[in-house]
């Protein structure tokens, strides 16, 4: 399914991935950095994410005000994100502009201001998104479940950042934290599009080849243990409507037991799509809707799995119907995970969850920015070749036994956390007119 | 100007896009991509909220996504059986003028997805018990939606620039008038609404294009409805008087999300490529352009503050949106403010015209590589007969825009002494 590609390490230890897609004249070029908050140290939540703002504030070569525009002026698109275990770039232009992605990205890979002015500037404007975020009951909801989930490891903190570490955390922290992690030994470029692999290798080798490598330890992650228990948490926030959330420590990416639970995840809740660029399929035959939405006690149920360097999480969210009640909707929910627990899945369940993968697979490849993504993606975790390449292959292999011995080893009610939120319905909105002036 | 077309070759054009009627009318745009394995299709027919009683708001939309709870020869489970065994997707929604669907599928299973596509547009049944569910599932969105800064902002901005018309309502209705709605509304909404005339279909993807002629005239071709209404004429909208401002306030929010703007050119208007040009200046190019630029880099007073152009045939709006601080909010209505007026005193730089031409003709090839982005070109195409080489016009008249143009277009649209305001989120912070 990984179609033919090329990959290589330059001797400064950069990862290197390309593939030749002829469809249209676009390329897609991925800047994908081993750092995200699980590399951050107490009191520094959130550095990752700020350090990625701070890749747009400019450099020599493309001083703040340039660099956005670089690459809108040649028809393009590009943004950033950080997540758990990384942090990428990415840009998709016309084929002929390419080169700017490849001298951008190399730029800033090693020459970034972090300006001070531009550091106390995006401080608040970071602060901005995290008010925004905290505008969402199920946002708010979720980082007190994934809090809960962990002890001590770094997953237990939000990418964003706490307020109070947004708040402390000056430039110089910064400046070492993008000098410590950014580097091309510590990176893996995936570029897919319309080029010829021998004369992108060349440019990759001209612009990268010389960027030398950095070297450091990295801290040492605390051992997180098992959950000990379930535990509860509950948040209390204005609204009408209620939600339950269930969290499970998941395998890793790598780990085959992830491919069975994605598909135990299609059985009970519906599919997750893995793509980044295109959206997933419907879920209303999904065990959870059948059972409770069709029952009416919830109006709406999600799964949630992602891949992950170390053990993460698995969640299902729930909605709850106004008539129902999170006892009601809790018992309902264990019944639907002990049958998985009890039982086999019947054969053409298991079957009719690999086709919805195989079928999303396809939707996310008619996007070349997608398919760049995969690259990077996968190199994450495992090997693309292996892991993206065999993906269907492994989905396949799996039996009605495997996803019941992976819903007994993780979906234990006894090492699980159970988020309820609560709305405050005293609280009402209401309209303030004023004159224009 | 031909290098650049020639550049632009496979951009969708009436060498590659199929145009056609089926027997009863429907009209089909059609274009194959071999190089994927999968299938899109879009549409819409005439079965807008404008049709929607005062006292059921929200009536089109309800109809829309009742569609497929149960049709004359399959019940909601065996729909969706069918649908999700194969990873396949078929949605409806309604707009102010149109019912809209969209689906997609394996090339393998378009016949499928075109069977079930002609049951639940053509034979839908809309059982009680089903009904009853997605009622409730609907009066719950909008409780979620009273509680959302961004769309109670936005909800709040149509109301004040369209004041009673019906752009000014809100498609998905208030929990009062869905509350109300009953499958018998249903039933008869759709009987009299939903028909052959003036609905359009698009395919895209790994498709061939005779056999899927043969398809869609066997599956949908048949269709008729005598008691299809006629399309409704709206009035256009005149926009408020003088300049307005509303707050929602929602306790318990941490932030706060703003709209502001005035009335925008109609999509079939002169100037509305000037305007969208414009628009790219404004708050699209690079980071959100000049009200991105002084609103979260120069200020840092939100993470995001843009803008964006929406039409129809009658009219568009014109807006800016930010979410900020509620201390800050005050600030940026000023920053933006003086930034609108800037827009509509002083022509654009030589520069940021030349920028912006060069980021949306030169995005076109990204806008349109999915096989769905495609589609929904052709859709436009039609809706606002734009021709089939579209995009090629798109290119030239770009190419032909100037300062003056776009300076005219902003003083035509953007008038400061009627700007309408809008926001919600916490309780206003009196200065």
């Amino acid at each position: 399914m990984a179609d033919a590609f090329t990959s290589f390490t330059l001797p400064n230890g950069m990862r290197v991935m390309l593939k030749e897609i002829h469809t249209v004249p676009l390329i897609s070029h991925w800047m994908w950095y081993r750092v995200g908050s699980r590399h951050e140290l107490p009191g520094q939540t959130g550095i990752s994410h700020w350090v990625e703002h701070m890749q747009f504030k400019g450099t020599d070569l493309f001083p703040a005000g340039v660099l956005d525009k670089a690459i809108s002026r040649d028809g393009g698109f590009w943004n950033a994100m950080t997540y758990l275990d990384w942090t990428a770039y990415y840009e998709t232009l016309p084929a002929e502009h390419i080169e700017l992605a490849l001298q951008l990205e190399s730029d800033r890979m090693i020459n970034s201001h972090f300006d001070l002015e531009e550091v106390e500037s995006e401080r608040t404007v970071i602060i901005s998104e995290l008010e925004g975020g905290k505008n969402s009951p199920v946002q708010r909801l979720s980082e007190a479940v994934q809090e809960k989930c962990f002890d001590l490891h770094p997953y237990r903190n939000e990418v964003i950042g706490s307020e109070q570490d947004l708040r402390s955390i000056q430039r110089d922290d910064l400046y070492q934290y993008y000098r410590r992690h950014y580097s091309p030994n510590n990176a893996v470029l995936a570029i897919a599009g319309d080029f010829d692999t021998a004369a992108m290798r060349t440019l990759v080798e001209q612009y990268f080849a010389d960027i030398p490598p950095y070297t450091f330890e990295e801290h040492t992650l605390p051992v997180e243990a098992p959950l000990q228990g379930a535990r509860e948490v509950d948040v209390q926030g204005p609204g009408d409507t209620a939600y339950l959330q269930v969290a499970y420590r998941a395998p890793r990416g790598a780990d085959r037991d992830f491919f069975a639970l994605l598909l135990l995840d299609s059985i009970l809740s519906g599919p997750t799509s893995l793509n980044l660029f295109s959206a997933g399929i419907t879920n209303k035959t999904s065990r959870l809707y059948q059972r409770l939405v069709r029952s009416r006690q919830a109006v709406s149920v999600y799964g949630g799995l992602s891949a992950t360097l170390d053990p993460y999480l698995y969640d299902v969210l729930i909605t709850l119907h106004p008539q129902s009640d999170f006892e009601t909707v809790l018992t309902a929910f264990d019944e639907e995970v002990k049958r998985l627990q009890d039982e086999f899945v019947p054969q053409e369940e298991l079957e009719r969850a690999v086709k919805q993968q195989r079928a999303m697979l396809a939707y996310g490849n008619e996007n070349i920015t997608n398919q760049a993504f995969w690259m990077g993606f996968a190199e994450m975790y495992a090997s693309y070749e292996d892991w993206y390449g065999n993906l269907i292959a492994v989905l396949e292999s799996i039996t009605p036994a495997d996803l019941r011995r992976v819903a007994r080893q993780y979906l234990d009610p006894e090492q699980r956390v159970v988020g309820r939120y609560i709305p405050d319905h005293s609280q009402v909105a209401q309209a303030e007119d004023d004159s224009d002036e | 100007m031909n290098d650049l077309l020639e550049q632009y070759r496979s951009l969708p054009s009436s060498t590659d896009i199929h145009r056609s009627a089926l027997s009863n009318g429907i009209t089909v745009l059609m274009r194959p991509n071999r190089n994927s394995a999968a299938v899109s299709l879009a549409g819409y027919l005439s079965a807008g909220s404008l049709f929607d009683p005062m006292e059921k708001l929200g009536l089109a939309d309800f109809t829309a996504q009742a569609l497929k709870y149960g049709t004359a020869n399959y019940t909601f489970q065996q729909i969706y059986d069918l649908l999700e065994s194969c990873g396949a997707n078929l949605g409806y929604s309604a707009s102010i003028h149109n019912t809209n669907f969209s689906g997609r599928c394996l090339s393998e299973d378009l016949p499928l997805l075109l069977e079930l596509l002609r049951e639940s547009l053509t034979q839908p049944t809309f059982p009680d018990e089903e009904v009853g569910m997605l009622k409730d599932q609907l009066l719950t969105s909008l409780q979620i939606r009273a509680q959302d800064t961004r769309a109670m902002a936005a909800n709040t901005f149509d109301q004040l620039l369209y004041g009673s018309h019906v752009y000014g309502l809100p498609t998905e209705g208030e929990l009062e008038t869905v509350q109300q709605i009953t499958p018998q509304d249903l039933r008869d909404f759709h009987n009299a609404h939903y028909g052959p005339r003036g609905m359009v279909i698009a395919v895209t993807g790994d498709i061939n294009i005779p056999a899927v002629l043969t398809l869609l005239e066997t599956t949908l071709g048949g269709w008729l409805n005598p008691d299809q209404s006629a399309e409704a004429l709206l009035a256009v909208p005149s926009g408020p008087r003088t300049g307005e401002r509303r707050h929602i306030t929602i306790p318990g929010k941490y932030q706060t999300d703003l709209v502001m703007g005035t009335l925008g050119p109609a999509r079939t208007a002169d100037d509305y490529l000037k305007a969208v040009l414009g628009n790219n200046i404004l708050g699209q190019f690079g980071l959100m352009g000049r009200i991105g630029d002084v609103v979260r880099d120069q200020a840092g007073l939100a993470y995001h503050a843009s803008t964006s152009l929406h039409a129809t045939s009658l009219c568009g709006a014109w807006e800016v949106h930010a979410g900020v601080n509620p201390a800050n909010l005050e600030q940026a209505i000023e920053l933006i403010r003086k930034e609108l007026d800037r827009f509509r005193t002083i022509p654009v730089y030589p520069e940021e015209l030349a920028d912006s031409k060069a980021n949306l003709i030169g995005g076109l090839p990204v806008s349109l590589e999915s096989n769905a982005g495609v589609a929904y070109l052709l859709l436009r195409i039609e809706r606002f007969d734009l021709g089939l080489d579209y995009l090629h016009d798109f290119i030239r008249t770009m190419q032909s825009i100037t300062a003056e143009h776009i300076l005219a277009a902003a003083r035509r649209y953007l008038d400061l002494d009627r700007l309408v305001i809008a926001s919600a989120g916490p309780p206003l912070v009196k200065n």
